[in-house]
């Protein structure tokens, strides 16, 4: 630092720093500003939007991305998780929950693959009883136990070992809304080039 | 006069009271930070038994995979490395400047707020109010504590900067000047509530990766660079050199980020540029690794002695070993087999553990007894640290990396169920448990060892102060 002086020294960091910036998120931000909702994205419902939230609190990203990839690049296409997504399929996250780690599979098309409330609710309620190899967290807090259902109750389909004589488990509305945002994870619609707004 | 030109006893005198003046708040900052790296311990062992031991503690909302993973995360980022790092660099920056620690008042107010926002923040991830973006998971009011403590800690530097007394800035110097400036900066730009879709994961990656960039990175370059030839007692291989080096990695290192959403939604060109720029930092990795390796080249008989230098040295290796393997795991090529895997998680503690945390270690153990007073009890505990530490996180490492290469070969072959790529994952996340295991035991006998050296020094104060008194 002999050899310049200092407030040269300091301006060199902050260029530094704002090219950086301005390389992946100023001009990528103009660019992406453009890009309108693809048609076929509709935006969250009410229960989707708090299901959202129950997915953010459990911490699903951790293993589960929302990203799929086109063909020549790993085996998205052909495990059928979906076409390759595009910026206009996110239009509505806030955040954005991409998610860098597949511990489990990725879920951007999971609506479409299991469409089965019921599955899910099993799913959350017990991973094991579904897929017998998985190492996905249970989750019973979101469930109620119960001796006496309610007609409007949605029982869930607990698998034999765990079942108990008397008592009926029902899931809550945290795990009914969090399985609308599952269930409304669908982005087969046919991909429209659209021009930038 | 400047303070590079007094005679032995005014040196040895000014010395003393740098370190008189450095001492609450560099051992604050320093007993915080062995205290979250306890609790970030224990959240990282719970995380990786999960992955092996589903049903483990699994009715326990707050301790559920993915809130105590973010958790581990947050505190051992934000909590451990950056408290430790913070103290060392209060102290640092003195010795280099050649003054005492000025705006201390500053410095005990940041430790403080730093602790309630790191409290806020885990609490919040832990029971439920996390922002769910990696890295970035504490709420706003959490992260604007941190953010304001950090420029607390900032300005405190920079006045120590300003009143030095020596002619010459040493190239750690530098890295300390440069990251109170930058990080602040980029923090509060990441936690702006105004990102959404992909756009938002850009600025995600743009920031985690550059949190390394311009805070944790320079934590352990500035220390190694110091630690290095003061131990060794030489001079750094070619000042010319660390020039270079910090510029390139100024520039280079702030166009990494979106390697981390290689194949995704965002635009191919962003993906590019940074698979370009994570190559390019060969370029100040090189000469960072010239600088240092070469400074140690002939006197690795002193690693056997010298504690401090035997931590700094596997450091500085694994600064080496984690970059070429962070420019060779940007290409597209490795990332569309890596990518999504444990294999990323392998990488990422070569970098904050085996190179930033075992630095933080040695210069802990080289600064902490010149401020406590005290010599360290127990040499042998300190060795038994070291190969825990070693041992454990090379275990990790290999576990890690393999498990991701099987894995994402094992995605990337569709006839292969999903269910069977994570069963082909577990024996590794055993392995993982186990050499996470051997690192926890380290960490235990390290806050032992800094518990007895801050007893003993008080002991002796005390004991002084009564025969001053008599």
């Amino acid at each position: 630092m002999m050899y310049i002086r200092l407030w040269m020294f300091f301006a060199g960091l902050l260029a530094a720093l704002f090219l950086g910036w301005a390389a992946l998120v100023g001009v990528p931000g103009v660019q992406l500003a453009a890009v309108p909702p693809q048609p076929g994205l509709r935006p969250y419902t009410f229960p989707q939007a708090h299901g959202r939230e129950i997915y953010m609190r459990e911490g699903c990203v951790y293993c589960h991305s929302q990203q799929t990839r086109p063909e020549g690049f790993g085996a998205d296409q052909r495990r059928l998780w979906g076409r390759p997504s595009v910026p206009g399929d996110y239009v509505y996250d806030r955040p954005h929950l991409l998610g860098t780690a597949r511990i489990g599979p990725d879920l951007f098309n999971i609506g479409a693959r299991q469409p089965s409330r019921d599955w899910h609710l099993a799913h959350l309620y017990d991973p094991r009883s579904a897929v017998a190899q998985s190492i996905m967290p249970r989750f019973p807090w979101l469930f109620a136990e119960k001796t006496s259902t309610d007609p409007e109750d949605v029982v869930v389909a607990v698998p034999a070992p765990l079942r108990r004589p008397g008592v009926s488990v029902v899931a809550t509305r945290e795990a009914l809304d969090l399985c609308e945002y599952l269930l409304g994870m669908n982005h087969t619609y046919p991909l429209e080039r659209t021009r930038p707004r | 006069m400047s303070a590079a030109a007094l005679p032995a006893p005014e040196l040895n005198a000014l010395r003393e009271e740098m370190d008189r003046r450095a001492r609450l708040p560099v051992l604050l900052y320093f007993g915080a930070g062995v205290l979250w790296l306890l609790a970030g311990t224990a959240l990282g062992l719970i995380s990786s038994l999960k992955l092996h031991a589903p049903d483990w503690l699994a009715s326990v909302p707050w301790l559920t995979f993915g809130r105590v993973r973010p958790a581990h995360l947050d505190t051992v980022v934000y909590g451990w490395a950056s408290l430790a790092g913070a103290g060392c660099f209060v102290w640092l920056t003195s010795r280099l400047c050649q003054v005492v620690v000025q705006w201390r008042g500053l410095l005990i107010g940041s430790v403080i707020l730093w602790n309630i926002g790191l409290l806020y923040g885990t609490g919040a991830v832990l029971f439920g109010f996390s922002q769910s973006v990696e890295w970035l998971e504490y709420p706003l009011p959490a992260a604007g504590m941190i953010a304001a403590a950090f420029v607390l800690f900032g300005a405190s530097i920079l006045r120590t900067f300003q009143k030095r007394t020596v002619p010459y800035l040493y190239v750690s110097l530098w890295y300390i000047v440069a990251t109170v400036v930058w990080f602040p900066v980029l923090y509060v730009i990441a936690n702006l509530p105004i990102y959404s879709g992909v756009l938002h994961g850009a600025v995600n990656w743009w920031y985690a990766h550059n949190a390394l960039a311009v805070w944790f990175t320079p934590v352990g370059l500035a220390l190694a660079y110091y630690m290095i030839p003061k131990v060794i007692g030489r001079p750094i291989y070619s000042y010319y050199l660390s020039m270079l080096g910090f510029w390139t990695f100024a520039l280079f290192y702030n166009w990494n980020g979106i390697h981390h959403l290689v194949g995704g939604p965002l635009p191919a060109w962003l993906q590019t540029i940074s698979i370009i720029a994570s190559v390019l930092m060969v370029i100040p990795v090189l000469a960072v690794a010239v600088n240092h390796h070469l400074t140690t080249v002939g006197h690795f008989r002193m690693l056997k002695s010298d504690m401090t230098l035997r931590f700094v040295v596997f450091g500085a290796m694994s600064y080496t070993a984690v970059s070429f393997q962070g420019s060779a795991e940007a290409l597209r090529s490795m990332q569309e087999t890596v990518h999504f895997t444990h294999y990323t998680i392998g990488h990422a503690h070569l970098g904050v553990y085996a190179f930033l945390t075992m630095i933080l270690f040695g210069a802990m153990y080289y600064i902490t007894p010149r401020l406590a007073r005290s010599y360290w009890p127990a040499r042998k505990l300190i060795t038994a640290h070291f190969w825990l530490a070693a041992l454990g996180v090379l275990l990790y490492v290999v576990a890690m990396c393999t498990a991701g290469f099987f894995q994402g070969a094992g995605m990337n072959n569709a006839a292969k169920p999903f269910a069977d790529v994570v069963a082909i994952t577990r024996p590794y996340l055993v392995l993982r448990s186990l050499g996470g295991a051997l690192m926890g035991i380290g960490h235990v006998i390290f806050a032992v060892l800094f518990a007895m050296i801050l007893y003993r020094g008080g002991r002796r104060a005390a004991a002084n102060a009564q025969g001053v008194g008599q």
